[in-house]
């Protein structure tokens, strides 16, 4: 049984509505009472980054708005109706009903309602994401379940160099886009063709396309593990599985030479590439090392508070590339049992003077009782959330704010994955460290 | 219909006040059929989009009390909005000079299991959790869908607690599916307030006014006109601390920026403790704050000092209204807001020279807590033009198309989510998100200047309404605006 949560740091597993936002076109439908919408949109989007309502978000998202009526007497004919003229009102390429709590407790037949729409003719899918059911990483397979099982089809034909990605959670991530970006351009680097689901691009064409591309590529430490392997048994589609998000030079290479050995690359077209982004990378490293070495402003030691794709990717860059030493760190979801020893070996990969206590399913709560246990020589450099600037006041910290929630930054395009994105973050760290007192 | 502090909970507003969220017609016609006894009926849509819920309204006004912490009993997506409910507390904090803290709040985290056992066992365990880490002064339980289809005991669960926690820890009923109309959430905060904290009083304090209000913006504003009169303001519910909240029963009148949010705490205090409730037209735009600054000098003897202040207030503005009012001659507007501002703002925009030609309210209430028609509706109905008036819950595809048929030169909202949908459109979109927007003769300068400086470069609007496509299917565009909106049955 969990806890009690001080300081959410994801939501509830109908946060998957923004998953669906994500992607151009498709249109979330929201069976459930009338506030979801406007708080998970508010903590994930609008109090995250900063990341608007896009296309068909915030309040723009069709909703039965279910009452007492609903609850008491059931809401299906609430949601047939619904349906029904959000066909007529919206314009989409793709539906999706996303059910809440009231829906789920009260015990609705969406599966019939919606599937009298599908014989139709119509692109709906639907998916039972009651608030109680699990957060929103549960969410976001829940859904990709759905539309693997109600939307695809089998493609008769596989194209070659066709890459699907999967790797942070829209929204939840505030940088996702500029992060699937990053990625995208690293594949294309060595010549694959990648198929980015979310953000500016093809929207709901991509989704058809995900049964005809030669592997599924998941950068992740866990998440999305179930919907690559459902995927391969569907499709007979192979997924190649990165556990880190690669920030920097060691990782971003390391990243290629691996993704680039499964998908048949040559070696040499990998080497060239990772020879040619290192060079200009370096260039810039090379201007940086004035200021890292020379000012008496370093921070030594390091503690991330993000969930396990940030928390693992930011260590091995700050530990690989810029030198920092991990002091404890912080995983905020409820990383499943059958994934912890995933998540752990991962965290442990280290030399051995540089191996430090994770936390998984961290709270406010935890990360104040942790950190007051540390004693710290220096100022700490802490990568976490909106909520962790004030303890990080508190320890006179150097504050980044790179996790849900990131709502003292305003998030476009910026991304630390990637080889730029590893610059970016550094100009980030080093320009929070010398603004604080001047 | 008097306030009853005995119930366990205030019903919500469509029993209490008559509430609608479907209406369409003009305002004279919505004024004169909810008066006089009469009573309108709702209209439901066969279409909506996501509106809001009591839980966030409840919430928004309880996390930013200093000292108290709440307990919300839900699934985590219930505390999505607690994001921002910190970016309010750190932004109000800030400039209070009062130290940096996030806001005090647990969330119970039901899941699956507890859908089937009940969630007392994590109730309990939340509460112990927010008394051991916060050591509040008083603890608020906000209800969820979750909690309240599953009925858990919450009082139980609270006496059985006992000495374990040694303040009071206060039940908020503010289930998202029991009202379509998320304001009952404030009325849920302040029956708690009133229920829990409040306390009779033990002296009369002749110079103090409970100011019901949001963030609290123009406090030295507020503060200064007060001074003239001798009185004292009091801002609440947020960034007031528990000890502050025991004692408004004391005080010599309660006045509020919004009559949305003032009915139920403010008519409280009056039948309860028989502290005046100032029952005016809310205090934007001339008019306005006049007529509030005479409603609080009536209740304390202050008229004499109130038309020196006012007079003041006036020749220090005058010229600068005849120059704005000169530069927006003509401009025509749409405004879409909850039902106090949208009342309200139909008088300022008419001091300010701006022709509305259609206005949509969140909701309706068709009575105040004391009995009576809103204020500011009947004043705006009093005018000699009519004007076409919506009740919609937010419902961004009726206003997108009445929009852009209407075409307006500016548009006039207030709730988060709903402005950039006018500039969307290409029309100049001005939120008032913060409720001393216009407010007094000076803030009513302000707001002047911000419009002509909103109209005097649309560049970004236009470069942007150029490029974006709105999620509506051309059919939709040709349809009437209320097509979704059932027929009313008279």
């Amino acid at each position: 049984m969990a806890g009690p949560i001080e300081q959410i740091r994801n939501v509830c597993a109908l946060g998957a509505l923004q998953s669906v936002v994500a992607i151009q076109r498709a249109i979330p439908i929201i069976h459930a009472g009338p506030g979801c919408g406007q708080k998970l949109w508010s903590g994930l989007s609008n109090g995250n980054g900063f990341q608007g309502a896009s296309y068909v978000g915030g309040h723009a998202v069709p909703c039965s708005n279910a009452t007492e009526k609903e609850v008491v007497f059931g809401g299906e004919d609430k949601l047939r109706e619904t349906v029904e003229n959000t066909l007529k009102v919206m314009d989409g390429d793709l539906f999706v009903v996303l059910t809440g709590c009231t829906s789920d407790i009260v015990g609705d037949d969406v599966g019939e309602v919606v599937r009298s729409f599908k014989n139709k003719g119509t692109p709906i899918v639907y998916v039972e994401t009651g608030g109680f059911k699990g957060d929103n990483y549960f969410g976001h397979e829940l859904l990709w379940e759905a539309i693997i099982e109600q939307f695809l089809e089998k493609s008769d034909r596989m194209e070659q160099g066709l890459v699907n990605v999967w790797s942070v959670i829209p929204y939840q991530d505030p940088y996702w886009t500029g992060t699937l970006h990053a990625i995208a351009d690293l594949l294309r680097s060595i010549g694959l063709k990648p198929n980015i689901i979310y953000g500016p691009g093809e929207g709901v064409a991509s989704v058809r396309k995900i049964p005809s591309a030669q592997f599924n590529l998941l950068i992740s430490p866990w998440a999305g593990l179930k919907t690559v392997k459902r995927l391969e048994e569907k499709f007979g589609t192979p997924f190649f599985h990165y556990p880190a998000l690669p920030i920097g030079a060691t990782e971003s290479g390391s990243f290629l030479r691996s993704v680039g050995s499964f998908a048949g690359i040559p070696v040499s077209r990998v080497e060239e590439t990772i020879k040619r982004e290192e060079e200009r990378y370096y260039y810039y490293v090379e201007r940086s090392a004035d200021l890292l070495f020379e000012t008496r402003f370093l921070p030594g030691h390091f503690v991330t508070i993000a969930d396990s794709f940030y928390s693992l990717g930011l260590t091995r860059f700050l530990i690989n590339d810029l030198g920092l030493i991990p002091e404890v760190q912080f995983v905020t979801e409820a990383v499943p049992e059958e994934f912890r020893p995933l998540v752990e070996t991962e965290f442990a990969r280290f030399d051995e003077g540089l191996v430090s206590p994770v936390h998984y399913g961290a709270d406010g709560a935890t990360v104040r009782d942790e950190l007051a246990k540390h004693k710290f020589r220096e100022r700490p450099l802490i990568l976490g959330s909106s909520w962790d600037r004030v303890i990080a006041r508190e320890l006179k910290g150097y504050p980044l704010s790179v996790a849900m929630p990131v709502s003292d930054r305003l998030v476009l395009s910026r991304t630390y994955a990637g080889y730029d994105g590893a610059l970016r973050l550094t100009e980030d760290i080093y320009s929070v460290i010398l603004g604080s007192f001047q | 219909m008097a306030i009853n502090l005995n119930l366990s909970e205030a019903p919500i507003r469509e029993a209490r006040l008559g509430a609608i969220t479907g209406y369409n017609g003009t305002l004279k016609d919505l004024v004169s059929r909810s008066g006089c006894g009469a009573t309108i009926n709702n209209c439901e849509r066969s279409f909506s989009q996501t509106s809001s819920c009591s839980s966030g309204c409840a919430q928004t006004l309880l996390a930013n009390i200093v000292d108290a912490a709440i307990v919300n009993h839900a699934p985590i997506g219930c505390a999505g909005d607690t994001i921002y409910h910190n970016i309010a507390n750190h932004y109000g904090r800030f400039y209070r000079g009062q130290d940096n803290r996030n806001i005090q709040l647990i969330n119970t985290n039901i899941e699956e299991s507890d859908t089937v056992f009940g969630g007392a066992e994590k109730l309990r365990a939340g509460i112990l959790e927010a008394w051991r880490r916060f050591k509040p002064k008083a603890i608020f339980v906000s209800t969820s869908c979750a909690s309240g289809i599953i009925g858990d005991d919450i009082k139980g669960v609270i006496s059985d607690l006992g000495e374990e926690v040694p303040i009071p820890v206060i039940p908020v009923s503010c289930e998202g599916f029991r009202s379509k109309v998320w304001a009952s959430g404030f009325d849920a905060a302040f029956h708690a307030v009133l229920t829990g904290i409040v306390k009779p009083p033990r002296r009369s304090q002749p110079n103090l006014v409970n100011m019901v209000n949001f963030r609290g913006s123009a406090r030295e504003y507020i503060t200064r006109l007060f001074g003239r009169l001798g009185l004292e303001p009091r801002f609440i519910l947020p960034f007031a601390s528990v000890e502050e909240l025991e004692t408004i029963s004391e005080a010599a009148v309660t006045a509020t920026v919004c009559t949305t949010l003032g009915s139920y705490i403010g008519t409280a205090l009056e039948e309860q403790y028989g502290v005046p409730y100032v029952k005016t037209i809310p205090p934007h735009g001339v008019a306005g704050i006049e007529a509030w600054l005479r409603g609080i000098a009536a209740a304390v003897g202050k008229q004499g000092e109130v038309e020196e202040l006012i007079a003041e207030e006036r020749a220090a503005t005058v010229d600068d209204l005849a120059e704005i009012r000169r530069r927006l001659d003509g401009k025509t507007a749409v405004l879409g807001m909850g039902p106090s501002y949208a009342q309200s703002y139909l008088g300022v925009l008419e001091e300010l020279g701006i022709t509305v030609l259609h206005a949509a309210s969140w909701h309706y209430d068709q009575r105040y807590d004391y009995g009576e028609q809103p204020p500011a509706i009947l004043r705006a109905a009093g005018r000699e033009e009519d004007v076409t008036f919506s009740v919609g819950d937010q419902q961004l595809f009726e206003i997108g198309n009445k929009l852009s048929r209407v075409k307006p030169d500016l548009y006039f909202s207030r709730h988060p989510g709903s402005s950039v949908w006018g500039a969307k459109l290409g029309i100049t979109a001005v939120p008032v998100i913060d409720e001393y927007t216009a407010f007094g003769h000076r803030g009513l300068v302000n707001f002047g200047y911000r419009i002509i400086d909103a109209l005097t470069n649309r560049h970004f609007v236009t470069k942007l309404a150029e490029r974006v496509t709105l999620p509506y299917t051309t059919w939709w565009f040709e349809q009437d605006p209320y097509s979704f909106l059932e027929q009313e049955v008279i």
